[in-house]
């Protein structure tokens, strides 16, 4: 775990987040939007545990929000997917380009 | 260089380029699957850190049940066979762009910032520890989160079959 | 008994009449709306008759002038100290005389009207039109204020029109009455133009005071008119050709007087109002109150001269070859009125301006025998329902109140004495011997003319062999006689009122002395032009049909009014309509819509913009979200200190 920057750790995150970024631009179906919504999460569960690691060793905060984090991670996933089906069943189509009802 | 950072080095860049992948392919159950690795290759990260507890909830909440749960949701929405459409070639091209423009904006910011070289050579926190500050309803005690997770995820429960519910035939128009 | 409510009294009843017959004109009927309309009108002629009274006999002369009486002065429009346009009702003598006249001649007209207009279908809004003309006329008399002229001016236009239009399923009647229009206002775009160059120099829109700054000697406003220059000619002159401009189309002058010969679409009694007594006069109003200034360009009072004798002795021949009575009484109009307009451009300090006390009581006097003449041709097509001389004849033994109300304005009009048109031409005929010879013989042989017009015009109506039927009514209710009887009394007092210790400019003098020594030959003159008439019109003979073949092509370029009709014609659709209307509309329909269009597109294109930001679609909005952040992240970092 020495010889490591920080930085290095935090770009490597960073680069998480923006992939995450990407596919949440990018992808049409709403299930690879979640799984993109997903990796930006776990992207910064990894900034949170590198600052604990780094710069807090001693304490539990960063491993805790960690935590919390994948908690209600795994709980909005389950509404989501729930919210597909529902969307599934009216639409037929979970492609999020039909699902524009709020349009002007 | 010490083993370990080599380690760090591979396990990155095995996520980045599972990550790429999943956000790319085509094929909405290969997409889950190399989300799959990207999750236990960040498991493989929090192992490194010496965050054991984190990595095991990671392996057991994010990869056994939240891409079991999205593999479900494919099954149930359409069929993994069908390939995905193409998204809009500017869309591609302005969401590259952009993301590229963020990424080096970051790097170019934390660079800038004078964070440590090195890691302070300190004992992992102790997996009793951990658990006493769970429950500890003194200060630094994260008691009171706690149940309000617990709380939420019995909320999240009960909306996921509100939402999710079929209603019968008959009763539609209540 | 001068002051501001008679003379708003006077003013405002035919307004009154013009709204309540207006807006009332479907539920007032004939005869009331015809009986209230003359009543008003009778009421305020009595008015003016006694402001009239009281203003030359009773007020009197105060150092030696009549002092021009200002009764209302309202700051209207106030742009800077120099620049405010009033609204004011001034008393001069030229004012009173005609407030005299307009109101009596517009009674008379109402009253003929009553019997004439009986059971047209418009009748009361008739009634209304003539009280929204005889309105804005007493408006423009008593304005003190050349923009207040300006502005009745205009409405005077307007009025005209709707009257000449009156039958307006009529297509010659509409097209007439755009050609009235068109031709006058094309002249008041000159009279707007001449406005506004006095008044910048004058620096003041008000009347007397726009006079007395201008015509004082050394005075800093005179000195800045005169020196001023554009193309080689001062401004004042500019100035005074551009009001005469103004002047020469209500009056009808060459070349504008295109549309006076079309306006006699209109009915008869409104051809009496306006194209004999009123409206055409107008002209000659405007030069005779700015006359002091036109006193200070020579070249201009040429110009007046030129214009009015050329067009005396044009309209005369004219009218010899024309066959719609109508049509001769109204170019014998435009010639008299071209008698009046010389005479004022004749007017000299020399002879204390006889020209200007000539010309204004020709006016007077010609306004009541030419609305007689109006009114008895009037009675004429009433009875025959024509306007052709050819169908007329023999008619003295039908219409004798008609016959010798006719007689007496012919020989009024022909200057035989003791009828009142021989005093005041005698007066011009005078004034311009001692002016300007040539003028003088072509003003003699143009009065010889109007002697020869005007009995063909009474000899082939009233005398020769009857051409139509017996006509199986009377000559005419008595609302339609009385107005020829009274207005034949007039003609026959009016030459005797001593109108020259009344209306003047300059000192007062005892002018109207008869030169019987002079006035041999312009009535040796009139009485052979009615011998000859006699001899070619009062027995049906061949003698005309040979003299038109002798006179061959000269008879017919006469009678086709010199061709000016088609040669403005020419000139509007080859010239005006290819070179100035099309590049024109090209210009609005491209180039200002084109901006405003464009204007509005844009607005409507940045609205379709905004528009489609409201996708609907999730990573549109996502978008939008992370800019902003990433916005905000830049802001916090870099620039909120």
């Amino acid at each position: 775990m020495s010889h490591i920057p920080l930085q290095h750790v935090l770009i490597f995150s960073a680069a998480l987040f923006f992939i995450g970024m990407f596919g949440m631009f990018t992808r049409r179906n709403l299930i690879t939007l979640l799984m993109s919504v997903e990796l930006m999460l776990n992207s910064v569960n990894i900034n949170l545990a590198a600052f604990n690691k780094y710069l807090y060793p001693q304490q539990t905060g960063g491993l805790f929000l960690s935590l919390f984090i994948i908690i209600i991670a795994a709980a909005e996933a389950a509404i989501a997917i729930a919210i597909i089906i529902n969307l599934y069943r009216s639409h037929h189509s979970i492609d999020v380009d039909d699902a524009t009802e709020m349009k002007y | 260089m010490p083993a370990s950072a080599i380690f760090f080095y591979v396990i990155a860049a095995v996520i980045l380029v599972t990550a790429i992948l999943s956000v790319t392919t085509r094929r909405i159950f290969r997409a889950a699957i190399w989300l799959l690795f990207s999750l236990v290759g960040i498991a493989g990260v929090y192992f490194w850190l010496d965050m054991n507890f984190l990595a095991a909830v990671q392996i057991v909440v994010y990869v056994g049940g939240i891409v079991v749960l999205i593999i479900f949701s494919v099954f149930l929405t359409q069929g993994s066979g069908q390939s995905l459409p193409v998204p809009a070639k500017f869309r591609l091209l302005f969401s590259a762009v952009a993301v590229l423009l963020g990424l080096a904006f970051t790097i170019w910011i934390l660079h800038g910032y004078g964070f440590l070289a090195t890691a302070p050579d300190v004992p992992a926190v102790e997996m009793k520890e951990i658990g006493k500050t769970m429950l500890s309803i003194h200060s630094g005690g994260y008691a009171l989160p706690f149940e309000l997770v617990s709380i939420l995820l019995l909320a999240a429960m009960v909306a996921c079959i509100a939402i999710a519910m079929k209603i019968p035939a008959d009763k539609k128009n209540v | 008994m001068l002051n501001v409510t008679n003379i708003l009294i006077i003013l405002f009843l035919p307004f009154i009449n013009f709204l309540v017959l207006g807006l009332g004109s479907r539920s007032i009927k004939q005869p009331v709306s015809g009986t209230i309309a003359t009543i008003s009108l009778l009421l305020a002629a009595g008015l003016s008759l006694m402001v009239g009274y009281q203003y030359f006999m009773v007020k009197g002369m105060v150092n030696g002038t009549f002092p021009p009486i200002e009764l209302f002065r309202y700051p209207w429009m106030v742009f800077g100290s120099k620049l405010t346009i009033d609204m004011s009702l001034v008393l001069d003598p030229l004012t009173v005389m005609m407030l005299v006249v307009v109101t009596s001649v517009s009674a008379m007209v109402h009253l003929f009207s009553l019997g004439y207009m009986k059971g047209e279908e418009r009748y009361t809004t008739y009634y209304a039109f003539l009280g929204l003309f005889t309105f804005s006329m007493l408006g423009l008399l008593l304005a003190g204020n050349l923009f207040q002229i300006y502005i009745f001016w205009e409405l005077v236009g307007v009025s005209s029109f709707l009257l000449i239009g009156y039958y307006f399923s009529k297509p010659s009647a509409v097209a007439a009455a755009k050609k009235a229009f068109i031709v006058t206002r094309f002249a008041d775009l000159g009279f707007l133009i001449g406005i506004l160059i006095l008044s910048f120099y004058g620096e003041t829109l008000d009347i007397a005071t726009l006079i007395q700054r201008l015509t004082a000697p050394a005075g800093s406003e005179s000195m800045a008119i005169q020196t001023a220059e554009w193309l080689g000619i001062s401004a004042l002159t500019w100035g005074l050709a551009m009001i005469f401009i103004g002047g020469a189309g209500k009056s009808a002058m060459f070349p504008l007087h295109i549309w006076l010969p079309d306006a006699m679409e209109g009915p008869t009694p409104v051809s009496a109002l306006i194209h004999a007594a009123t409206m055409v006069v107008a002209g000659v109003y405007l030069v005779a109150r700015l006359f002091p200034i036109f006193q200070l360009s020579a070249g201009i009072l040429e110009l007046i001269t030129y214009t009015g004798i050329f067009s005396a002795f044009f309209a005369a021949i004219i009218a010899c070859t024309q066959t719609d009575i109508k049509r001769v009484l109204a170019y014998s109009t435009m010639s008299q009125i071209g008698f009046m307009m010389f005479s004022l451009g004749i007017a000299r300090p020399e002879d204390h301006y006889l020209g200007y006390m000539a010309s204004l009581f020709h006016l007077f006097t010609h306004a009541f025998f030419k609305s007689l003449l109006f009114l008895g041709a009037g009675a004429v097509i009433h009875m025959i329902h024509s306007n052709e001389m050819n169908k007329m004849g023999g008619l003295r033994k039908f219409m004798p109140v008609t016959h010798i109300t006719f007689l007496i304005a012919c020989l009024a009009i022909a200057g035989i004495f003791p009828f009142a048109g021989f005093f005041s031409k005698e007066e011009i005929l005078l004034a311009t011997y001692h002016a300007n010879f040539p003028v003088f013989v072509m003003a003699l042989c143009t009065s010889g003319l109007t002697a020869f017009y005007m009995f063909r015009l009474y000899f082939s109506i009233f005398w020769g062999k009857q051409q139509a039927q017996d006509p199986h009514h009377s000559e005419g209710t008595f609302t339609m006689k009385l107005p020829l009887i009274l207005l034949m009394l007039s003609t026959l007092v009016a030459g005797f009122l001593p109108f020259s210790s009344w209306v003047f400019q300059g000192d007062s003098h005892e002018l109207s002395h008869i030169n019987w020594k002079f006035s041999v030959v312009p009535l040796f003159l009139s009485t052979l032009g009615i011998l000859i008439a006699a001899y070619f019109f009062r027995k049906p003979s061949s003698r005309i049909a040979d003299t038109q073949k002798l006179m061959g092509g000269i008879y017919t370029t006469s009678k086709n009014k010199f061709y000016i009709d088609e040669i403005y014609l020419w000139i509007t659709q080859r010239v005006l309509f290819p070179l100035v209307g099309k590049p024109a509309a090209w210009f609005d329909k491209n180039v200002i819509d084109g901006t405003v269009n464009g204007v509005g597109s844009f607005v409507g294109s940045i609205y379709y913009f905004i528009r489609g930001m409201q996708s609907g679609k999730l990573q549109d909005y996502l978008l939008y979200f992370l800019a902003g952040i990433a916005a905000w992240m830049i802001y916090f970092i870099y620039i909120w200190k």
